[in-house]
């Protein structure tokens, strides 16, 4: 079809035979109908396969045909250009997949009940019950961790940016970069082991401990990189003016980034709200309202959804609040990503020109 | 600390002898108590950064020690994990193999994936996509592990079923891929997921050294006539090698170290399976997590002492990446 077409247009003597601009969708759209036919006849009930055999079968055309009008250098060009398109849906795929499957899963017992009930009296594979046990504790968990995390991040980050040269700081920042990649289980065994030490007992506060130890890194990176883009004329009209180095931090280059820390930090908790590992081994769960974060074994959202999932027996209540917590979570990751994003846009630093 | 040794891009350039007094005053005044205290507040939290990196270290050791002197087989031949055995028996050969099997897979799947995205996003995307595109990898970065793993166990695994069918009717003389139709809870669907869960890691890393690819050399490549897909093979991959391999390792860094994700798909055992697609097998991190609940006070310590093996090799991969991506360029994936 596509040589026809070709064929017809006046030739350049420039440039050789070009496919028409439509082809790649002429040959998508044949090979999606090859594929469900191939499906339909051959009877497979995945459509993983039908995808998979789709997208074969516009590769392979897409050569065969370009080959065929345009020489083999452009073939192979094409060929690229839709093995990246296709790399580029697959990712899509599981994303669609994952939002779709929580959202419609997760509306189901998602309601102001839900969200206001533990699941103190419930037991595993009943229906009822929620998970308000869960986010109290989470939020005090993460609380604490950001607490003691980011300050400690985000002097860190002032220490290497206005203060550090030399071997000091050059070991921090390997090791802070190394440090980004700690699993977040080693973390919790990490603070595990202290708690072997002193006998203590579960609590929502070891977790936070592990939890800050894995948001540290990343606030340190990421205040790093925006106290990097403040002005040196900035610090420099301060310190003109007499000024000392600490007021002019606190007062001229902290402000000046804010938007930018402030991002990096709500990033970061949005990164440790959804821990579970940590969270399994310090916390421990508990259906039972905990608020105090200092005593006794608590929830938090990411453990509710694994021991939902984990110890029901494969019961449908017990699925369904777990699809419902996972909406939670991720409707509290992304509304923290937008919102930090909005920050980001809109007090970004101005660079000076 | 005074003033002159602060940035080093901000130091001035070699002083004249009235600016240099004039320095030395500056430095005599920034004694001040509150520079004093300031620096030392930052300066002690970057200190404490190192020691809570040597606490870990020294802190696993210790009870992993305690756990490897009572352990009555060869912590890294064992076949087996019985720590409330008299006397206790345990080792780590199962759980090594299947952590680094399973992230081999999640590498073979992710690092082609995630540099064609990462090209997608920088040389083919019409130029309105890249944006969104961006969006979509960092939405996927964002969803929490047990999520995925609640999405792998439910959604995943049942859709798993054809493709295993499949390959074991074309590949299954293999062996690898041979499969006795048990519930597809395995090391290859562990894999799959533990791909999808990395790219964003690689693609983000990928995606900036590629957009360092120098643009006057790719210009000159189209000039002479190159096709799209030859200006990438000669200018843009051979510029970005080092950058792709580092981005791999982080991504690596992860998929060995994750927990939740591979605890609720695989279904655990204590056997070295040949094939990736019979149920079985452990990984270091979804051991912990499965075993943790029920473990008794030296289980516990067995536990820690397979996590400083993980902290140990993450560690190593980690610390390579690093080192590869601060020998060639001013950035790192930290953030992504």
């Amino acid at each position: 079809m596509s040589n026809a077409v070709a064929a017809e247009k006046p030739a350049s003597t420039l440039q050789g035979a070009t496919l028409p601009n439509w082809s790649p969708y002429a040959i998508a759209g044949g090979s999606i109908v090859m594929a469900v036919l191939i499906g339909l006849v051959g009877s497979l009930d995945s459509k993983i396969q039908w995808g998979l055999i789709a997208a074969i079968l516009f590769v392979v055309g897409t050569y065969v045909i370009a080959a065929r009008v345009e020489g083999s250098r452009q073939a192979k060009d094409r060929i690229a250009t839709s093995l990246v398109w296709v790399a580029f849906l697959l990712a899509v795929v599981p994303l669609v997949s994952l939002l779709w499957t929580t959202i419609s899963r997760g509306v189901k017992v998602l309601d102001v009940y839900f969200l206001s009930h533990s699941m103190g009296v419930v037991g595993d594979t009943e229906p009822g019950g929620g998970i308000y046990h869960a986010i109290i504790g989470s939020l005090e968990q993460v609380g604490l961790a950001t607490l003691i995390g980011a300050p400690i991040g985000v002097l860190t980050a002032i220490y290497l940016v206005e203060y550090g040269s030399g071997a000091l700081s050059k070991s921090v920042t390997f090791f802070v970069d190394v440090m980004t990649g700690i699993p977040s289980i080693v973390a919790g065994l990490f603070i595990l082991s202290l708690m072997l030490m002193w006998d203590l007992g579960p609590s929502g506060f070891a977790g936070s401990c592990a939890l800050a130890i894995l948001m540290m890194p990343v606030v340190v990176r990421s205040t790093e990189e925006m106290l990097k883009l403040v002005p040196n004329e900035l610090r420099e009209a301060s310190l003109a003016l007499g000024i000392p180095k600490w007021r002019t931090i606190l007062k001229v280059v902290l402000p000046t980034a804010i938007g930018g820390i402030t991002t990096g930090i709500m990033l970061s908790v949005a990164r440790i709200a959804g821990e579970t590992a940590p969270v399994l081994l310090l916390v421990f769960g508990n259906p039972f309202i905990n608020n105090d974060p200092f005593s006794g074994a608590q929830a938090s959202l990411p453990l509710y959804i694994y021991q939902q999932f984990a110890q029901s027996a494969g019961s449908g209540a017990a699925y369904d609040r777990a699809w419902a917590a996972s909406l939670t979570l991720i409707a509290f990751v992304m509304i923290l990503n937008l919102v930090a994003r909005g920050i980001a846009r809109w007090k970004a630093p101005k660079t000076g020109r | 600390m005074d003033i002159s040794t602060k940035n080093p891009e901000e130091a001035p350039p070699p002083t004249p002898e009235p600016f240099a007094a004039a320095q030395q005053r500056t430095a005599r005044g920034a004694t001040r108590p509150g520079d004093r205290i300031f620096l030392g507040l930052s300066r002690g939290s970057g200190i404490l950064l190192l020691v809570i990196m040597a606490a870990i270290a020294v802190f696993l050791t210790y009870r992993a020690s305690l756990a490897i002197s009572k352990d009555h087989a060869n912590f890294l031949t064992t076949f087996e994990w019985n720590t409330n055995l008299l006397p206790p028996k345990f080792g780590i050969a199962v759980l090594a193999f299947g952590t680094v099997v399973s992230s081999i897979i999640a590498m073979v799947i992710a690092v082609p994936i995630a540099v064609a995205i990462a090209l997608f996003t920088t040389h083919y995307a019409p130029r309105k996509l890249r944006g969104p595109v961006s969006y979509v990898i960092d939405l996927l970065a964002a969803v929490p592990s047990i999520v995925y793993g609640l999405w792998g166990a439910l959604i995943l695994v049942p859709h798993m079923v054809g493709l295993f069918g499949w390959l074991n009717d074309f590949f299954g003389w293999t062996g690898i891929f041979s499969w006795d139709e048990g519930a597809p809870r395995s090391m290859l669907t562990v894999g799959i997921l533990l791909a999808i869960m990395i790219l964003p890691i690689i693609t983000n890393v990928s995606r900036e050294v590629f957009r360092q690819a120098p643009q006057m050399i790719e210009e000159a490549a189209l000039a002479l006539g190159a096709t799209r897909w030859e200006v990438i093979r000669m200018a843009v991959i051979p510029f970005g090698r080092s950058g792709v391999i580092s981005a791999s390792m982080l991504g690596l860094g992860r998929a060995l170290g994750e927990t939740m994700a591979v605890a609720t798909v695989l279904s655990p055992d204590f056997i070295i399976h040949a094939s990736l697609l019979n149920p079985g097998g452990g990984t270091f991190a979804q051991n912990i997590a499965s075993k943790f609940s029920e473990a008794t006070p030296d289980g516990r310590d067995a536990l820690i002492a397979s996590g400083l093996v993980l902290f140990v090799i993450t560690l190593l991969v980690n610390g390579a990446a690093r080192l590869i991506i601060a020998r060639r360029a001013e950035y790192s994936g930290a953030n992504a």
